[in-house]
């Protein structure tokens, strides 16, 4: 099946097999293998990317179902240089051996858009207003991304590092 | 030329006289651009043109194995192959093995066993296929449960325990038992193989490549020198890919009888099965004691489990043998054979469960003379070995006792159980000691300097430990370089071999092997500087001697010098005991309603010689005290009684400890250096950090509530039982 998308600001076109998910198209057809594969089943988080600003786990969804979104990778993360939240990540040694980090990077952009939006979790104690980035909130709206080398007191330190040079400039 | 170095006795620390200062400190990971940007390659990402793709199928049942329909899944579209060769293999090799483990498809041992390998075109293509192939399997299961065979095994006996147990004051006689657990490094096992002509190359996930280099060329029935492996990243192992797994074996077969590279990545739910678990245990501790705590016998005997022809036991009592006094003693392990997934190493085998269910042992001593569980420690610290009679290379537990205890705040608790209470919570605290023995395997390096810098080549591999961080500030502070003008190239064969990562022995092993690699270069500078090696300082790119300074560059002449370190464990590691020791506090809340017991804070004090890295040892920290809030609270890899399949083999199923689950965790190293364990005077610290951790949550339940829960993990329907 063809289709159309838009990857980390660049559009392409691929013609794929329609079993083929987002996570295989992104890694197996556009070569970009920062995104990884540590489940296959929405368990781990480490397939992590964000489409349409939105973050998903995309070992569930199928390719071709993303006709003309905008889907951005780890490897869109950056320009050239690291973004805050990833240098913050190598300063607090938010990970060790790398595998789930792509995952972490963008489940922590998009968690922070939706703190920034407005969004409850599932420890918050209402279903609307302005939610602070408090350790439980954060811990508990990163609990989808496991993380084996348990790096999770890195990997807090540097989001909440990122949030803040995010809020400063 | 080469430095050789048998560690037999104690080394001078040349390291406190030298220069560049980087030694130690809290460096950042030179490899962290490339994992934060996406640019690390682990063993799945790089295609070779015209790969195609592999599929292990599991054996659903016991015995002999039969395909149905393997002509109706050759012929499906995309499909080129069903490969069922002899040489496959059963299980993940042992680590260190350095032979094939068993091999075969005709036969399942165990539910899950890799039987076919199923190649096409596309992945898709080939997982349908794999689903899709229908086997049959006629045998009956075999024992699955240990108590229904004869274990093997007898324990160490000194003394009478007996008559101890009888005459003591105290005495303690419990049943603890641990589950089966799963290592889960985040990358599944993987493997691409390609031939060039008799010659095969394999990316490939996996921790000590020189012995996996033999592992598959055992399996395969070829020459290791036409093997070459390649891990420059890893992402995880925690003792899973110590030995080549099954990806690797069948993708090279099938790269062969195809003549195209193939890509074998093994499912998650097949990494549960095929790779080893950590045995399940079931230990009965008695303490004797007298009326002050003092300890006058103990005994240790576990029950574990592993398939037929598996070299392996789960070495359950490694550091009871000299962790306390105590004249009488039965210590040791029996194994059961069963048809269950084979166990083997997972972080700190032995001491991560059985110092973790000692030390609850101990609480409960504590408990049962009335005193103070620190200090029921402090009264049992002996003097030398008390099993070998051997004397310790440097002892910290004291040490890591009291500073610990002064750090978390330890004074301040409650002496009872149950003194403190917020709304539905009981709260408490708990702590419990850590102990893991110190080893030295062998390891080559090669450093090579040239006016831009020092390279440093091993097969050394880095699954997350820090090996490119710790390995370019030892070579950066021998050679007087900053880090970015040291490349450190780790994960192929072509290299010269390291240690392998594993064991808590990678950093000191294969860091001894550069520091003896730069020495050599040390020396060839110095003739050139006309002094003494001992004479000569290197800094930032200068040598100096007495009042000559000159830039290492122009030393070189626009040449290279070559170092070649070669280092062994030798008597060092025989003739006195060796071993890290720490201290692990917890602060835990129990409901009262629900039985739920959420981790608060967390701390530990670690003595294990010279931090290589202070970050980077930091965060190994972390992950072992997270790993042993798991094993305290929610991990348990469940066989199902009938069959010994493994029931829950996914991460929705299996539960790890998540962001949520942990606390802030609090590290502090002792400053400590150990003569004995090589020039550089580090120990291991991958894996203290578990040893003992689940204890000090255990025992905190106890103290919150007055709930002790001795079979492991402390879920919320046992805690509750224990409320009610």
């Amino acid at each position: 099946m063809k289709f159309s998308f838009t990857v980390n600001r660049r559009s392409r076109s691929l013609d794929l097999d329609p079993r083929v998910s987002l996570l295989d198209a992104l890694r197996d057809h556009l070569g970009l293998t920062g995104t990884k594969k540590g489940c296959d089943h929405g368990q781990c988080g480490a397939c992590t990317v964000l489409v349409n600003g939105r973050r998903i786990n995309s070992c569930l969804s199928l390719a071709v179902a993303h006709e003309g979104d905008e889907v951005t990778t780890v490897e869109g993360l950056s320009n050239g240089t690291l973004s805050p939240l990833q240098a913050a990540f190598v300063e607090h040694d938010g990970f060790q051996c790398g595998f789930c980090t792509p995952g972490q990077l963008c489940s922590a952009t998009g968690m922070l858009g939706e703190i920034e939006a407005g969004w409850p979790s599932h420890i918050s104690a209402s279903l609307d207003g302005e939610y602070e980035l408090s350790q439980d909130e954060l811990s508990e709206r990163m609990s989808g991304n496991l993380c084996r080398c348990s790096c999770y007191p890195g990997i807090n330190a540097a989001i909440r590092q990122a949030a803040e040079t995010e809020r400063d400039t | 030329m080469t430095l050789d170095l048998k560690v037999d006795g104690q080394s001078e620390d040349r390291a406190e006289t030298y220069a560049q200062g980087i030694l130690g400190t809290p460096e950042d990971r030179p490899d962290g651009h490339a994992k934060v940007s996406g640019a690390a390659t682990y063993a799945a990402d790089d295609l070779p043109e015209g790969c195609v793709f592999g599929m292990l199928v599991r054996a659903p049942g016991h015995g002999g194995v039969t395909v149905l329909n393997e002509d109706e899944v050759r012929g499906t579209a995309g499909v080129l192959a069903v490969i069922r060769d002899p040489r496959m293999i059963r299980n993940a090799a042992q680590g260190t093995a350095n032979a094939a483990p068993v091999q075969g498809v005709d036969q399942a041992d165990y539910i899950g066993q890799p039987v076919a390998l199923v190649v096409a075109e596309t992945a898709e293509a080939a997982q349908h296929a794999a689903q899709s192939l229908r086997l049959r399997t006629d045998g009956e299961a075999g024992p699955v449960n240990p108590d229904d065979v004869e274990a093997e095994g007898e324990p160490d006996t000194m003394g009478d325990l007996d008559a101890a147990m009888a005459d003591a004051a105290h005495a303690l006689d419990v049943v603890y038992t641990t589950p089966s657990m799963t290592s889960a490094p985040m990358e599944p096992h993987a493997a691409v193989a390609w031939w060039e002509g008799d010659r095969l190359t394999v990316r490939s996930a996996l921790q000590m490549l020189k012995y996996n280099r033999n592992e598959l060329a055992d399996s395969l029935g070829i020459d290791p020198e036409h093997v070459r492996l390649l891990a420059p990243f890893v992402g995880g192992g925690f003792g899973s890919k110590l030995g080549i797994s099954a990806d690797a074996v069948a993708a090279a077969i099938a790269a062969q009888e195809l003549g195209r590279p193939v890509r074998v990545v093994q499912h998650r739910r097949q990494v549960f099965e095929t790779v080893t678990r950590r045995s399940e245990t079931r230990q009965r501790i008695r303490l004797a004691a007298d009326d002050r705590g003092r300890l006058t016998g103990i005994g240790h005997e576990s029950l574990v489990s592993n398939l037929p022809d598996e070299a392996f036991s789960e070495p359950v009592s490694q550091a009871t043998y000299f962790a306390y006094a105590g004249a009488h003693r039965v210590i040791g392990e029996r194994l059961a054979r069963l048809n269950r997934p084979a166990s083997g190493s997972v972080r700190a085998p032995g001491e991560a469960v059985g110092v973790t269910t000692f030390e609850c042992a101990m609480d409960e001593l504590a408990s049962e003379v009335g005193i103070d569980p620190v200090e029921l420690r402090l009264r049992n610290i002996p003097d030398k070995d008390p099993h070998s009679g051997l004397p310790f290379s440097s002892h910290t537990l004291a040490r890591s006792l009291n500073e610990g205890a002064a750090r978390f705040g330890w004074a301040d608790r409650p002496s009872s159980p149950r003194a403190r209470r917020e709304g539905e919570w009981w709260i408490g605290t708990g702590m419990a000691a850590a102990f893991r023995v110190n080893m030295m395997l062998e390891a080559e390096a090669r450093i090579t300097l040239t006016p831009d810098g020092a390279v440093v080549e091993t097969d050394m591999t880095d699954i997350g430990t820090g090996t490119y961080a710790i390995l370019t500030q030892i070579a950066g502070e021998a050679l007087g370089l900053p880090v970015d003008r040291v490349d450190v190239r780790l994960g192929d064969t072509t290299y010269p071999p390291g240690s392998g990562s594993g064991g808590s022995f990678g950093a000191a092993t294969t860091g001894n092997a550069v520091w003896l690699a730069a020495q050599e270069i040390r020396q060839a500078i110095a003739q050139r500087m006309n002094c003494a090696e001992s004479d000569l300082t290197l800094k930032d790119g200068t040598a100096i001697c007495g009042n000559t300074s000159r830039a290492v560059v122009e030393l070189l002449d626009g040449a290279s010098l070559e170092g070649h370190g070669h280092v062994t464990g030798g008597k060092a590691f025989q003739d006195v005991r060796q071993s890290t020791f720490g201290a692990h506090f917890a602060e835990v809340a129990v409901s009262d309603v629900t039985g739920e017991v959420r981790v608060r804070r967390m701390h530990g004090t670690f003595g294990a010689g010279r931090i290589l890295n202070e970050k980077t040892a930091r965060s190994q920290c972390h992950g072992g005290m997270t790993w042993g809030i798991g094993m305290a609270l929610t991990e348990n890899m469940v066989h199902d009684r009938r069959d010994g399949h493994i029931v829950n083999r996914d991460f929705a199923e299996y539960h790890m400890a998540v962001n949520a689950d942990v606390p802030p965790l609090d590290v502090h190293f002792l400053d400590e250096r150990d003569p004995w364990a090589g020039p550089l005077q580090a120990k291991g610290i991958g894996e203290l950090g578990i040893c003992g951790a689940g204890a000090a949550v255990i025992n905190a339940i106890h103290h919150a509530c007055g709930v002790r829960v001795r079979d492991l993990p402390a879920t919320p329907d046992r805690v509750l039982a224990g409320l009610e």
